[in-house]
């Protein structure tokens, strides 16, 4: 796998750009090039807010071939300040203590090693916000 | 838009079958069919496979297996729509036919999932989701799935002993099922004490990694006539998709794909709910299950578990659902497991099916819902004895 391919996300996963329909102010993540709400075709860059609020959770014991040395690993769905609900990891915390509904902060992470995409690769994981 | 009837339908066994090939095992269920049907001649066929590429490395199915079918030059081709793959394989047939295109065409699917460990196929399986934003956070399809459990669980109060009663029922039909994997029954306690997975789900509450095949055959209600067999109508048809990712969805305690297909199901049949007898239903997992009876207004969201422990969806009840095992006993080798349900809905249809299983009272309509991935997809069917 070439790294072009990590590379050509990492303005979202790095830095959280998403975009925001300039007709209706949805906000899509990553970029779209068309809006999924009103079908506009231009956006502007907005950044994501980096705290929200836990919507589901689950505690991974299975894991998929580049993720079985994390097992096991919690992740979730988060739906941050702006509405935008995003998928990630769950880390820095016991996962016996994780709860629908607690609050979260968005964290720069290491996420794969030696993955099927051959390179390291970086993005945001969530942290519970009491640690 | 002419009549369209299935006239033949034939499968493997499923289960981890070492000695049988990706080929072996298309074929096999396809000369099955066609042997049920009668036919002697195809004029076309259509093949769902979620992702041969990755169980087997073997892409470019419709060549494959029209050589190996002995259908010299036959127009084949393979259908994808992940785990719904077979019902679309289903569609495409039913619309040829019902266009006027051809007269005589197979609906198969097939997947050989046990050649490869079972990280592998966890990884293959996880294709589905979606690749940038789900599994590079390391979601797999039990995780996608736990993920809807919690959020369902949340706000309607779904228990785990409702999940428990999903496999229980599923096991019990199953063991009456000669075609099934695990073809045995499982107590609540199993269930419970089965190893976890993905937190809230185990292992018993996950259909199978499975190899296996399936295939039916349609056509025109008048050839089937001269056929002379029982004449197993299709009359609706529907077929939705929904953003790929869990969390782009607004709502992840009801399938919105599902609701949309089955309402276009049921408008070309001209029926409702009520006027359904049974019912085929993705159970990927137990959950699946219950968020299913509410999608497709069976059940008030929220109201599907309660309903499940009661017994209204066993084999005696007011709407037996999986009469066939559904995919947890059954198995579930993704490509083949929508057309596997046509077959099992087909031999109740007709009265034939094995073991005790049979539904009583002469059941005359039924439903088939099939999806694909964490619901991005779904095909529902509605069948019906002329
Ligand atoms: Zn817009």
């Amino acid at each position: 796998m070439f790294p072009s391919r990590i590379w050509r996300d990492s303005k979202h996963r790095y830095r959280l750009e998403a975009g925001k329909c300039t007709k209706c102010g949805k906000i899509v993540f990553p970029y779209r090039l068309i809006c999924p709400e009103c079908g506009h075709r231009e956006f502007e860059k907005v950044i994501l807010p980096d705290t929200g609020k836990l919507m589901t959770y689950s505690v991974i014991r299975v894991a998929p071939s580049q993720f079985t040395d994390q097992a096991p690993y919690a992740v979730g769905i988060a739906e941050l300040e702006n509405g935008v609900k995003l998928l990630a990891q769950i880390t820095d915390c016991d996962v016996e203590k994780i709860k629908v509904g607690m609050e979260i902060r968005i964290e720069f992470r290491r996420i794969q090693t030696d993955s099927h995409q051959g390179v390291l690769s970086y993005g945001y994981k969530f942290v519970p916000k009491w640690y | 838009m002419r009549d369209v009837a299935v006239v033949g339908v034939g499968m493997t066994k499923f289960g981890e079958i070492w000695e049988k090939s990706f080929r072996d095992l298309y074929v096999e269920a396809a000369l099955a069919a066609i042997d049920d049907a009668g036919v002697d001649r195809l004029d076309s066929m259509h093949i769902g496979c979620m992702t041969s590429g990755l169980f087997v490395g073997q892409e470019h199915v419709g060549s494959l297996m029209a050589d190996y079918l002995g259908q010299k030059n036959l127009a084949a081709s393979r259908v994808e729509s992940a785990c719904a793959s077979g019902g679309l394989a289903f569609r495409q047939a039913f619309i040829e036919v019902a266009s006027g295109m051809s007269d005589i065409v197979m609906a198969g699917g097939v997947e050989k999932m046990t050649d490869i460990g079972s990280d592998g196929a966890t990884y293959a399986l996880a294709a589905a989701a979606d690749q940038e934003y789900e599994v590079f956070h390391g979601a797999t399809f039990p995780g996608l799935y736990a993920l809807m459990a919690v959020a369902h669980m949340e706000k309607y109060g779904t228990t785990r002993e409702m999940l428990s009663a999903v496999s229980v029922k599923n096991h019990h039909n199953g063991a009456m099922n000669p075609f099934a994997q695990y073809p045995f029954e499982v107590t609540k306690e199993q269930v419970e004490s089965s190893v976890m997975v993905a937190s809230p789900l185990r292992i018993l509450d996950c259909s199978p990694i499975t190899d296996g095949g399936a295939a039916v055959i349609l056509t025109t209600v008048d050839i089937a006539k001269k056929l002379g067999k029982p004449i197993i109508k299709v009359i609706g048809s529907g077929h939705a998709t929904d953003m790929i990712a869990l969390h782009s969805r607004d709502d992840i305690t009801t399938i919105k794909a599902t609701m949309v297909a089955a309402e276009q199901a049921f408008k070309m049949a001209g029926k409702t709910i009520k006027d359904i007898d049974f019912a085929e239903v993705h159970d990927c997992f137990t959950i699946a299950e219950i968020i299913v009876m509410e999608s497709l207004g069976l059940y008030e969201p929220g109201k599907a578990g309660e309903a499940v422990l009661k017994g209204e969806t066993g084999l005696e009840g007011s709407f037996p659902i999986n009469t066939s095992g559904g995919l947890k006993s059954k198995g579930h080798p993704v490509g083949a497991t929508g057309v596997a349900q046509m077959v099992e809905v087909v031999k109740q249809l007709r009265g034939e099916a094995e073991n005790g299983r049979q539904l009583k009272n002469n059941p005359k309509t039924a439903l088939t819902q099939n999806m694909g991935g964490s619901g991005g997809s779904t095909l529902v069917h509605i069948l019906e004895v002329a």
